[in-house]
């Protein structure tokens, strides 16, 4: 199965699935999944790289914390990111994200994501082992 | 990649008793501590998201919940409160939500009067959309052209609007036409966390992105003549609206006291029956630092709408040298507010929650405006780039029914996916163009799924509201410009 991200439907807002092998590559795919809320993930080239250490009690609040890290991010630095490494021990998680300043005229960014929330919050493993890291976006 | 659709379901009207034409009760059952209530049409009722119940219902458990937990005509899912909840606590026994004021602390409308018919404004429309677009930054990653240094953030946290106006946006007599006068009081800037205050640094005076706009509308019709003429507003006058919120202050305030109520609950012996309805005891650390924090962020949007009211004056003047543009009132619809309310006779002060609800303030309230004592405070509610918004009036039944509460807007009938597959966001601005109405904004995509057709029909939300009690219809006013983030 090839890592891969959706997106699904919430009445105001949107959420956002990543799929992968492991719990790394589900938080991945949910990342890409946040920066397409955002633009198109292709239209942003990895030119520079930010580093990113996160700490939760569980799987599902490492989730959010996770997400809420790349919003920081997005909002703090003015960038859009569209690669992804993470790596995570017990309930840390350091990652590397790559992208590019936001460009209003190339990237034609839809809209804000004010925050990750809890609502349809969900990482776990399906039957066939692959790992499945969601929630619902406030945009 | 891909996209899946969840099936749009509707609510069970079998579980809910109507007790009359716009009001529905779920009578308190299981761990409800008291039941719920919900102001509605028919149609509107049918129409909503089974998850309305569930998330009014679970309110309703929630410790030192008074009397019953609400929710307005405009409601749908939320984040554990509904968008269009009410919810006032106990100071003692109660509780305060950080999901029950959401994620964008003091999100509200501002309407500014122009003095200008739309006669005046027809002819030079595109030049004002284009000034207004200039000098208001809208959309993602748009900065202000104000920077502000650790002192000031902390003296804007602390001031609101007054802080602008001592700043030079706007002038005093803005702030009277301002819930709380411009600046909420018991705010503490040391309890927003210093990344909260990183992420406001560039964003004060932006509108921000998603549903915030600046419209130029123009008043099509006078539902209440006498309301409408203290309100100073007449059929064919040109007003100016603003809808945002704190920004990314706000956002962040929301974001990092969500987990550590959440966190936190267990440890004060709060049973959540949803992560989302996150909360803290009122006299507890978090609980108090949450208030001293979310009453910073509601000054951060008092601060940024005041400034984004400059610059549309600056905008204005350009192309109206003479035009001057009082406010007419600036409403708040993500809040928790301590308020005086009387239950049986009895007067509680009370922490009531408004998430997506207005403040509805009737005739003769201490806190309504001089101006606007004898007819209440103005509601301003939110509609479309293409469907019409509009202002009604608090009323003196709103206090018994909703603690002086009524809607916010029209609510999204669409998801922003489904809205990019239907329209592309140049055929929505041609085809609003053609009606008459000019869009600006750096997104097409944004434009997309904003469009008009994604939303619910706002005029029967007004209607019920209006039928329910909960405020008076004024009048309503339909969009000639519109800047979207």
């Amino acid at each position: 199965m090839e890592p891969h991200w959706e997106h699904y439907h919430h009445q105001a807002d949107i959420g956002v699935r990543g799929i992968g092998a492991s719990r790394e590559e589900a938080f991945e795919q949910a990342a890409l999944a946040l920066t397409a809320v955002i633009t198109e993930p292709r239209l942003v080239i990895p030119r520079e790289a930010v580093n990113i250490i996160c700490e939760a009690p569980d799987n599902e609040y490492l989730l959010v914390d996770w997400l809420n890290s790349i919003i920081y991010e997005i909002a703090t630095r003015n960038m859009l990111f569209s690669r992804f490494e993470v790596h995570i021990e017990n309930h840390t998680l350091t990652a590397r994200l790559q992208g590019e300043r936001a460009d209003q005229a190339r990237h034609q960014p839809a809209v804000e994501v004010k925050g990750a929330t809890y609502t349809t919050l969900s990482v776990g493993q399906n039957s066939d082992g692959s790992w499945v890291a969601q929630t619902v976006v406030d945009v | 990649m891909g996209h899946i659709t969840r099936k749009a379901q509707t609510m069970d009207t079998s579980q809910l008793n109507r007790k009359s034409e716009h009001e529905w009760w779920i009578k308190a059952h299981g761990r409800m501590r008291v039941p719920a209530i919900i102001y509605a049409s028919k149609a509107l009722i049918e129409d909503m998201d089974p998850k309305v119940y569930e998330q009014v219902t679970n309110v309703a458990t929630l410790p030192g919940i008074v009397k019953a937990s609400y929710a307005m005509p405009d409601a749908h899912w939320g984040y554990g409160f509904p968008i269009g909840g009410v919810a006032a606590f106990d100071p003692e026994e109660g509780v305060v939500s950080a999901g029950g004021v959401g994620f964008d602390i003091s999100c509200g409308v501002r309407t500014l009067l122009t003095g200008l018919r739309v006669e005046d404004v027809s002819a030079v429309r595109q030049q004002l959309a284009e000034m207004l677009y200039h000098k208001v930054p809208a959309g993602v990653g748009s900065t202000g052209h104000l920077r502000l240094d650790a002192t000031e953030m902390d003296a804007m946290l602390s001031r609101g609007a007054q802080w602008a106006v001592e700043q030079g946006y706007g002038s005093g007599n803005d702030l009277e036409h301002i819930e709380e006068r411009g600046r909420m009081r018991e705010a503490r800037p040391d309890c927003v966390s210093d990344q909260a205050k990183k992420r406001q640094r560039d964003e004060m005076g932006t509108l921000g992105s998603g549903n915030h706009y600046l419209e130029v509308q123009q008043v099509t019709a006078i539902y209440d003549a006498d309301i409408a003429a203290a309100y100073g507003l007449h059929e064919g006058d040109v007003v100016v609206s603003i809808h945002c919120g704190s920004r990314g202050l706000g956002h962040q305030i929301g974001t990092e006291f969500m987990k550590r109520m959440a966190l936190a609950a267990g440890r004060h012996g709060i049973d959540l029956p949803d992560r989302e309805l996150a909360c803290a005891p009122i006299n507890s650390d978090v609980g108090q630092e949450y208030l001293g924090a979310m009453r910073a962020a509601i000054n951060c949007a008092l601060a940024n709408r005041q400034i984004i009211t400059h610059l549309v004056r600056e905008a204005f003047s350009e192309v109206f040298p003479r035009a001057r543009l009082p406010l007419l009132y600036d409403v708040s619809h993500n809040t928790c507010k301590v308020e005086e309310h009387t239950i049986g006779g009895k007067s509680y002060r009370l922490f009531v929650h408004r998430k997506g609800a207005t403040r509805s303030f009737g005739p003769g309230h201490p806190d309504v405006p001089t101006a606007y004592r004898d007819v209440g405070q103005p509601v301003l509610i939110g509609g479309t780039m293409g469907t019409a918004s509009f202002i009604l009036a608090g009323t003196k039944e709103s206090m018994e029914r909703s603690f002086g509460s009524a809607c916010h807007g029209a609510g999204r009938s669409m998801s922003r996916h489904a809205a990019t597959k239907q329209w592309r966001g140049r055929e929505v601005i041609d085809d609003l163009a053609g009606r008459g109405i000019i869009i600006r904004s750096p997104s097409y995509r944004g434009v997309a799924e904003e469009a008009p057709g994604a939303y619910k029909d706002v005029s029967a939300v007004v209607e019920s509201t209006d039928r329910a009690g909960l405020a008076r219809t004024v009048a309503r006013l339909e969009p000639l410009v519109c800047v979207k983030g």
